[in-house]
């Protein structure tokens, strides 16, 4: 695997023109698709699918951000950053299968949550605190995959869950390394070394107890082959499914408080 | 040399004389008017002209908001490590800590409100802007967590720009743990009032602070969750002068009620015992 491939070179992989989306995915691991719309509040929000399937047969239900593969796709999407409704949309789907009893998988692939008028008049804050919060109590069994970008809240608002993998070249982070440097050092040019000291790679996930497992990518990224990286996704997903919903829900919440609830780096 | 000093004193003697006597003024980062800094002081920080509540230090609030002498802070030595090897942030830490007295941006503790027992978090914005990094975030889960264990109501005031960029994704997971210790304390039936104070944005907003059963804000403070500049850029036009104030959520139906400072004590004190829980002694005498 690329241990040795900088961040920076990942994150050309990741925005490489080609690289799948959800929507290439959901066809080749799951059966059964259908998609929800709606929030039920306000409207639809295209930056997030939600839908129920089958994973092997199973009922499951799947949620994930969409980016777009060209300009017009990417409109329509906005380039995969949620206003409120998107998460309020992926709240409603994720209750009801707390109702029916169907493990949730969820797909995080953004910049980040939209920034703008709209989305901070509808509450974009609120709507990403209610998920993260509510995530942490439902009682069915969660599993997130980031499969590009992981951006700030804006993906940490599908990524409170029981198990969180992350694709090879796949990246997590606080903010963008663009905005990251222009924050910190009023210059966002230097974005690429942001990008490697802010440690957003899938093994730095690992090693600060964010993301639980791997999933390699094919040689050179994602993009190469569509067939092998949607086989090495299934493969997860057919094992971790099957074995977090044998567990019990209670243990399997109390588990899913203790992984988030042990990350932090201080003294006394 | 003696000369020389005598030149500059009678330089300076001079040029008083000359000088009217000017009082230290505040400028209002809202309304942009000046008023007597005394007078704003008075006010514990409130714009005398647009009534702006400005920012208070952990240890002002706390004497404006509690009953004297009934703060018991918890977890105080509680230090940040440097979990990115972030350049310049160790340094930056024991700085800080240093000049302004406090470890982290955020001070945690039970006290009484008008004799009625809380648990109280007071984020200090003078500490990196308020910003969550592990310490915030591993203190605000523990005051959930044993007020949840005490059955005590929590009261948070927030003040924050977000997340810790210095901590990266180790920042992010705050907000997480955060808010899950809130939701475990709401399940548990507890109350929770979020007070938010100038500024109240990003991470901060995104977690505990919009978790609130009540929520309070001060007038005319920014609460938002994107920077207003990162906005401008986004849509490329100017924003409205009150847009992301205090009044522009509560319109937007994101904040219950805007109290002035002055009022504060009184209201949470009131909103407590419509929750049941009164003072310590009286409910004693009850039973």
């Amino acid at each position: 695997m690329g241990d040795k491939r900088t961040a920076w070179e990942r994150l050309q992989i990741i925005h490489a023109k080609g690289r799948p989306t959800v929507k290439e995915y959901i066809p080749m691991i799951f059966t059964d698709f259908y998609e929800m719309h709606g929030d039920r509040l306000y409207g639809d929000d295209k930056a997030i699918i939600g839908g129920i399937g089958r994973l092997n047969g199973r009922p499951v239900t799947i949620i994930g951000e969409v980016k777009g593969r060209d300009i017009n796709e990417n409109k329509a999407c906005n380039f995969a950053m949620p206003h409120p409704e998107g998460y309020r949309k992926a709240l409603r789907l994720a209750r009801q299968a707390e109702k029916f009893h169907r493990p949730i998988i969820c797909f995080i692939d953004t910049p980040g949550a939209f920034c703008g008028v709209a989305a901070e008049e509808r509450g974009q804050g609120e709507a990403i605190a209610k998920n993260i919060a509510e995530f942490t109590t439902l009682r069915t069994p969660i599993v997130s995959i980031v499969l590009g970008e992981g951006g700030s809240g804006g993906a940490l608002a599908l990524g409170v869950c029981d198990e969180l993998a992350m694709l090879e070249n796949a990246e997590y982070s606080v903010l963008s390394p663009r905005g990251f440097a222009s924050i910190l050092w009023k210059d966002a040019s230097r974005e690429q070394e942001a990008s490697e000291i802010m440690r957003i790679t899938a093994e730095d996930m690992v090693r600060f107890g964010v993301a639980e497992k791997i999933i390699p990518e094919p040689l050179g990224g994602a993009h190469n082959d569509l067939d092998k990286i949607s086989e090495n996704i299934h493969e997860y997903l057919s094992q971790k499914i099957p074995e977090k919903c044998k567990k019990d829900i209670d243990v399997l919440l109390k588990e899913r408080y203790t992984k988030f609830r042990k990350i932090g780096a201080f003294i006394e | 040399m003696l000369e020389d000093i005598f030149k500059v004193v009678t330089k300076r003697f001079n040029d008083g004389d000359k000088e009217e006597y000017k009082p230290p003024m505040f400028k209002c980062p809202r309304c942009s008017q000046t008023s007597p800094l005394i007078r704003y002081e008075e006010l514990h920080r409130v714009c005398p002209q647009c009534n702006y509540h400005g920012r208070l230090s952990a240890a002002e609030r706390l004497a404006i908001t509690v009953d004297k002498d009934s703060f018991r802070e918890m977890y105080k030595d509680m230090k940040g490590t440097d979990p990115l090897e972030f350049p310049d942030y160790k340094e930056k830490q024991s700085e800080l800590s240093d000049s302004i007295g406090i470890n982290d941006a955020v001070v945690v503790g039970t006290a009484t409100i008008k004799g009625t027992p809380v648990m109280l978090g007071i984020m200090d914005s003078r500490y990196m802007m308020g910003s969550m990094g592990s310490v915030v975030g591993e203190k605000i889960t523990r005051a959930f967590e044993y007020a949840t264990e005490k059955g005590l109501p929590v009261i948070m005031f927030t003040a924050s720009g977000g997340a810790r960029m210095q901590e990266g994704i180790v920042s992010l997971m705050q907000m997480a743990k955060t808010s899950g210790a809130v939701q475990l304390h709401s399940e548990a039936g507890g109350l929770y009032i979020s007070v938010m104070t100038d500024p109240t944005t990003g991470g901060v907003t995104a977690s505990f602070a919009s978790l609130g059963d009540i929520i309070i804000a001060e007038p005319k403070v920014l609460i938002g969750f994107a920077g207003r500049r990162v906005i401008e850029g986004t849509i490329r036009q100017k924003l409205p002068e009150d847009f992301q104030l205090a009044e522009f959520m509560h319109e937007k139906g994101f904040v219950d009620m805007i109290v002035e400072r002055r009022k504060l004590k009184s209201v949470l004190s009131h909103l407590l015992k419509l929750h049941g829980f009164y003072p310590q002694s009286a409910s004693e005498k009850e039973v």
